[in-house]
């Protein structure tokens, strides 16, 4: 499994994707960064780790979208499939590549905290907190986007598939006006923003960060489920 | 070493290969011939854990693939017809991940990859990007993968195909001097390939086994008469004549007229007597020389094309 981590992030960084990401990501954020100073707004950090967790819907598409759809069409697949490995492993392996690569990010932009610790003070579990939850949500995130990959061999299928899902998920809240009772309840259950409240408010809830956890495992779940059930029908 | 029972694969309503049995012996070289869409691929597919079979046994080295697939994976090395490169990688990083997917110890493989990459001649491309290298360059890179770990059992889809014939020459000598330590089984569509390399051959057709044989014995089997053409320097009546009474020949017919008074002749014989001998007297004391005798036999071609026809009449 190590194998293939290190394979896929190093392939991340042998194409042009995870530069033109972390470039992207940066300037979207400085942006947003230097907006946000301009509006004066008391807790900045957990703000902006907000907007953060929105810009997921733009990167986790582009991050996820080759895990696996690339190996289907280059037909490196066979050699991952005939080795002696377990799917589980695979699945895992592509799934913590990707999110290697959203942990080098999300390290990147720990440039701007630190520049409100440095120039004021922040109140830093604040920040620890909210960025716990955004890195949860990034890894729920990131293995739908590789489930969604093992779906098709077309990587602009898999990102489309991936960005729809994802924006889905991010208004949950909002899909749950339109019903009522226990459907209401159920889909604000499933509500992943929901949770992030929680921890942009310094509140580290156990039940949300095994749900989080737990949402992300089910993915992988399918992902492998995928696999194996192609193995059974098709070539 | 390999054992197969009753295999079967069905994709919808089309069999892609049709209660197929065989086993491999230990060293042995098993060549795999047939059309494309014969079911060829399937089998191997199969065979290495690629994808499951509808019905039937597959065992290697005595474990099910079903029960226990990653034990019998580490039997197995495959270079599947499009070989799996991840082509932003170099050769030698390439194959080190292989390595690493296939739990090669990392005391041995420092010298077992130069070896593999020493065998397969690709020690000199092995800081280039696997993407840049030429076809077949990139099949030699295949193969190379399947060869990591040291499996017993080799499984190659097609090695030659879209090679030059230099290259396909080395690719079958590798292959034989593979043969000796490992057992191999080869898919070809290409008939002198597989009799050149394997041991014995499957001949399969439409998803159904059409014939096992060594090489030899099929052409053996499937020759009634032991055929020649003979060029024979006389006039063209007096030879026939002559050849039509040698004791043993059923058929007789006249070729092509090389020169004045200088034809080839199609012969067939019992197949129990050799009429070489009295040919070339009688011939001898008529002062008829022979000039050419070329023996006539059905090549793994000829068989082939007999095989598969046969099978189309018999469905019609």
């Amino acid at each position: 499994m190590l194998a293939i981590i290190r394979r896929d992030f190093k392939s991340y960084f042998n194409s042009p994707i995870a530069y033109v990401l972390i470039g992207l990501y940066m300037v979207l954020l400085g942006l947003f960064f230097n907006s946000l100073l301009g509006y004066g707004v008391s807790d900045i950090m957990s703000e902006f780790v907000g907007i953060m967790n929105g810009l997921l819907l733009l990167i986790v598409p582009i991050l996820t979208m080759r895990s696996m759809a690339e190996d289907k069409k280059n037909g490196t697949e066979v050699l991952l499939l005939t080795s002696p490995v377990r799917l589980t492993e695979i699945v895992l392996g592509k799934a913590l590549a990707a999110f290697s690569v959203f942990m080098v990010m999300t390290f990147v932009s720990l440039i701007f905290p630190l520049i409100i610790i440095v120039v004021g003070k922040p109140d830093i579990m604040l920040i620890m907190s909210s960025y716990l939850g955004y890195i949860l949500i990034g890894a729920v995130f990131i293995s739908l986007g590789v489930f969604a990959s093992s779906l098709t061999e077309n990587q602009i299928i898999a990102s489309l598939i991936t960005l729809v899902s994802i924006f889905l998920i991010q208004n949950l809240d909002f899909l749950a006006g339109f019903f009522s009772g226990f459907m209401n309840k159920a889909v604000l259950w499933l509500s992943i923003s929901d949770r992030y409240i929680d921890f942009s408010k310094g509140i580290i809830d156990i039940t949300s960060i095994v749900f989080l956890i737990s949402f992300a495992l089910v993915f992988i779940f399918l992902t492998v489920r995928v696999l194996e059930h192609k193995r059974w029908s098709q070539g | 070493m390999i054992e197969i029972q009753n295999l079967t694969k069905e994709y919808g309503n089309v069999m892609a290969v049709d209660d197929i049995s065989f086993t491999v012996g230990k060293g042995e070289v098993l060549g795999f011939l047939g059309p494309n869409g014969a079911g060829k691929s399937t089998t191997m597919n199969i065979l290495t854990g690629f994808i499951s079979s509808t019905a039937g046994v597959v065992k290697v080295a005595g474990v099910d693939i079903l029960e226990n697939p990653v034990e019998v994976k580490k039997h197995i090395g495959y270079l599947p017809e499009q070989p799996p490169l991840y082509l932003d990688m170099t050769v030698s990083e390439y194959l080190d991940f292989c390595a690493k997917l296939k739990a090669v110890p990392i005391k041995k493989w420092s010298s077992q990859k130069k070896d593999i990459m020493e065998l397969v001649k690709i020690t000199h491309v092995s800081h280039r990007l696997i993407k840049n290298l030429s076809k077949g360059y990139k099949q030699r890179v295949g193969l190379a993968q399947a060869l990591v770990g040291t499996p017993e059992v080799l499984v190659l889809d097609e090695p030659t195909v879209g090679l030059d014939p230099k290259q396909i020459i080395e690719i079958r000598k590798l292959i034989k001097a593979l043969g000796k330590k490992h057992t191999i089984i080869l898919s070809s569509h290409i008939l002198p390939e597989v009799s050149a390399v394997c041991d014995r051959v499957i001949i399969i057709n439409k998803g159904k086994i059409v014939a096992i044989d060594t090489p030899e014995n099929l052409s053996k089997k499937l020759s009634d008469f032991s055929r020649f053409t003979i060029t024979v320097a006389g006039p063209e009546n007096e030879v026939k004549e002559i050849i039509a009474n040698v004791e043993g020949v059923k058929y007789l017919e006249t070729g092509t007229k090389i020169k004045d008074d200088e034809y080839s002749y199609i012969v067939e014989a019992d197949k129990n007597v050799d009429v070489r001998k009295p040919l070339f007297n009688q011939l001898a004391q008529n002062s008829f020389p022979i000039l050419e005798l070329k023996s006539l036999n059905l090549s793994l071609e000829d068989i082939f094309m007999q095989l598969i026809t046969n099978e189309e009449k018999e469905a019609i």
